[in-house]
């Protein structure tokens, strides 16, 4: 910054460049040992607090390992890794886990993004209404997990009176299907104000003048929201979808509180909690969390390409 | 941070020790029975110890993994626990649970003791608990919905007949068919009840004999599928765990279910319970429902033996403790307040139980436990209860011709470790 501030040419301005460069250098490069000296406690810290798990878990990942026999370990491998792969269970619970990723965050984009509007327009009670959306993503994910479980309870839930269509002793969690809308019901609930919050940065964002712009231009609200806003708030789409999205992939205290993942409700993350703590098997436990650790990489990329090529197109590309 | 660290670790330091400086003896309980128990901590408390009970959630499995996880990690503050009979032999296989020495085994296996309960506490040719107290299932139903649907309950009753009537009298079955513990219970049950079993040779741990893949397994299957079948199922027959069956007892016409012996105590009239006299003296019990025509019912087993932990500092003070908790007069305590049944001969001939319980109903219990069917004992009954219940859920899937047949070729590459649980 200052070398632009000093360039008004001159053989004396460049040497005083010279210099201020370097004296700039050596102080950048003090600044940045420091820097170095005061964050490396926290780096220290992070290795052992995250990196010695996940290498850890990798080692694991290749034995027969069970705490309740832990002298029979023995090193088989990937033999974990071909029988998670090969086995139907796995590929059913990655199937039912993307399932309520693609959906819970389809729902929660369309509402989150109307919570958004109304969080960004409001004129009246601004605090009151923007408090009362984002209530739900006060609450702990276990206690709306159970919120919801009472409500769909045929014995003494209120949905079952309150949906004309639905039988009064109908059993939400006696079928796959209905079990599942219920736990999204619960997910969608307790997430949407996350996102409406993410949209609501993005809308932020968008310039007044365009909008008035547009407006000038004879554009109607819709026509305004989808040629202007949405295009100027991708970026921040984007990091909704893909925050959430990675979220919901990981999808547990839901399904462990409504139905412990019977029906076939059971998620990835579920599966992995059931071989390592409840089959106390740490070694196939382990190879899950490495393919859950993958799985959740490939799907951040697969949603940072498919973005990519939105924006490509929004620009006429 | 590190203050708050420190904090935490002397807060888990000092709870070792009472507030007089006397040792602590932590016993990690189920809920069955909570009040009887801290009376007995604190009756059973000496001037060398102190025994605090803490408690365990209510599912036998989650109990199982929480307790699991403290002794992995060689927990020396994990000194008594209430095991469910079916996890001794994993957690003893483990070197989790101490082997009782023969000094203080022969006080709590004794010849008062009887067989069933008494067995479940033996592993590899060692005593690792004591039984503590012993639980089996018996038929309860409303009489006025037996005889409204013209069924003699004075004479030994099928799974087939029970599920026709209560549809008949526009009543329900209430079972327990959750996926969980208490749904094995129930197959293992049918199974036995058909002179089969689930599987054999558990002493050869993973290289067991699964033999569900039998007509026994069929019959069993026969009867699931039945009252999933029928209208007398209760709407949530795929949730149903212990509890949620209790309510249609009183509901319109009533309901016929298989549950413990805890039920008694729970209809029972008395403080803060809803429940009339009149509404009690509607209650009948029965031996449990056979599975088939002709071949005596084999009804579930169950109960709690108090195991001591392998890392507790002084062992022979978790031996005294354990002993103490579950003598006679333990027992009579918890079959009288909580109606959890003896396991002790001699406690089913006292005056308190005789008071508290009706004579018929007493010798109902012993006779279901004397015919039980115990479930597998084997180090490895997690998995084989898991792949059980993972194939036989939900109940409305069951299908004889293919279910047993199925869960046998599950369970079988399960224990080889070559499928996922």
């Amino acid at each position: 910054m200052s070398a632009v501030a000093t360039a008004p040419g001159g053989t004396s301005a460049k040497k005083q460049q010279k210099n201020g460069r370097n004296e700039l250098s050596d102080r950048l490069k003090a600044e940045n040992s420091l820097g170095q000296r005061l964050v490396a406690p926290a780096v220290a810290i992070m290795l052992l607090v995250t990196a010695f798990p996940i290498l850890r878990a990798l080692y694991l990942s290749f034995y027969n390992y069970s705490l309740t026999s832990p002298d029979d370990r023995e090193f088989i491998g990937i033999s974990n890794y071909v029988t998670a792969l090969s086995d139907g269970l796995f590929w059913r619970d990655i199937a039912m886990t993307v399932l309520y990723m693609v959906v819970t965050v389809a729902i929660e984009l369309v509402i989150g993004f109307a919570f958004a509007l109304v969080m960004h327009r409001i004129v009246f009670a601004r605090g009151v209404i923007r408090t009362s959306i984002l209530i739900p993503y006060g609450i702990i994910t276990v206690v709306s997990g159970f919120a919801w479980q009472f409500a769909f309870t045929s014995s003494n839930g209120f949905v079952n009176g309150w949906l004309p269509f639905i039988d009064d002793g109908f059993n939400w969690f006696g079928d796959t299907t209905p079990a599942v809308i219920a736990i999204m019901v619960s997910e969608i609930w307790k997430t949407t104000p996350f996102m409406s919050l993410l949209l609501l940065a993005g809308l932020a964002q968008v310039s007044e003048d365009m909008i008035e712009a547009a407006k000038v231009d004879g554009a109607g609200w819709w026509q305004r929201l989808f040629r202007v806003v949405l295009p100027n708030m991708q970026a921040a789409i984007m990091v909704a979808v893909l925050f959430r999205a990675l979220d919901a992939y990981r999808i547990f205290d839901n399904i462990f509180v409504m139905t412990s993942g019977a029906v076939g409700t059971e998620s990835i993350s579920f599966l992995v909690y059931r071989q390592t703590i409840e089959q106390f098997q740490l070694g196939m436990g382990s190879a899950l969390s490495v393919l859950l650790f993958l799985s959740v990489l490939l799907v951040a990329f697969i949603i940072v390409k498919l973005f990519r090529v939105d924006l490509a197109r929004a620009r006429g590309e | 941070m590190a203050l708050a660290a420190a904090a935490v670790v002397a807060g888990g330091l000092l709870s070792a020790c009472g507030e007089s400086g006397k040792p602590v003896l932590n016993w990690y309980i189920n809920p069955d029975g909570q009040d009887t128990l801290t009376q007995l901590a604190a009756d059973c408390s000496t001037d060398d110890y102190d025994i605090q009970i803490q408690l365990l959630p209510t599912g036998a499995t989650d109990q199982r993994t929480q307790l699991a996880r403290r002794l992995a990690a060689s927990d020396s503050a994990t000194n008594l626990m209430s095991l469910d009979p079916v996890f001794v032999p994993e957690f003893a296989n483990a070197g989790w649970i101490a082997e009782w020495p023969e000094e203080w085994a022969s006080k709590v296996v004794d010849d008062d003791v009887l067989e069933g309960p008494a067995d479940t506490v033996r592993w590899d040719d060692g005593v690792y608990a004591a039984p503590q107290w012993a639980n089996t299932q018996v038929l309860w139903y409303r009489k006025s919905l037996a005889e409204k649907a013209g069924l003699d309950m004075s004479q030994p009753v099928t799974w087939q007949q029970v599920i026709d009537a209560a549809a008949e009298g526009g009543g329900t079955v209430g079972v327990q068919a959750d996926r969980y513990e208490a749904y094995m219970v129930w197959i293992n049950s049918l199974v036995a009840g058909a002179g089969g079993d689930i599987v054999s040779d558990t002493e050869a741990g993973k290289d067991a004999q699964v033999d569900i893949d039998s007509q026994a397994g069929k019959d069993a299957a026969a009867v699931i599928q039945a009252l999933a079948d029928s209208d007398a199922a209760q709407p949530d027959l795929t949730v149903s765990r212990e509890g949620t069956s209790l309510p249609f007892m009183y509901d319109d016409n009533g309901e016929f279910m298989t549950n413990w012996t805890f039920v008694y105590k729970n209809y029972e009239p008395g403080d803060g319970k809803d429940f009339t006299q009149e509404q009690f003296d509607d209650l009948g019990f029965a031996r449990y429902p056979r599975t088939v025509e002709g071949e005596e019912s084999r009804p579930p087993v169950g109960g709690i033996d108090v195991a001591v932990g392998a890392f507790t500092d002084d062992l022979d003070q978790g031996f005294e403790a354990a002993t103490c908790v579950s003598n006679a007069q333990a027992q009579q305590q918890l079959a009288a307040n909580d109606g959890l049944m003896p396991s002790r001969q001699s406690v089913y001939d006292s005056a308190e139980l005789k008071d508290a319980f009706p004579a018929e109903l007493l010798s109902l219990f012993q006779e279901s436990l004397d015919a039980g069917a115990p479930r597998p004992k084997s180090a490895y009954y997690n998995l084989i209860s898991g792949a059980i219940q993972a194939s036989w859920h939900s109940p409305r899937s069951v299908d004889p011709d293919t279910t047993p047949a199925d869960s046998a070729a599950y369970l079988e590459a399960v224990l080889r470790g070559e499928a996922l649980l």
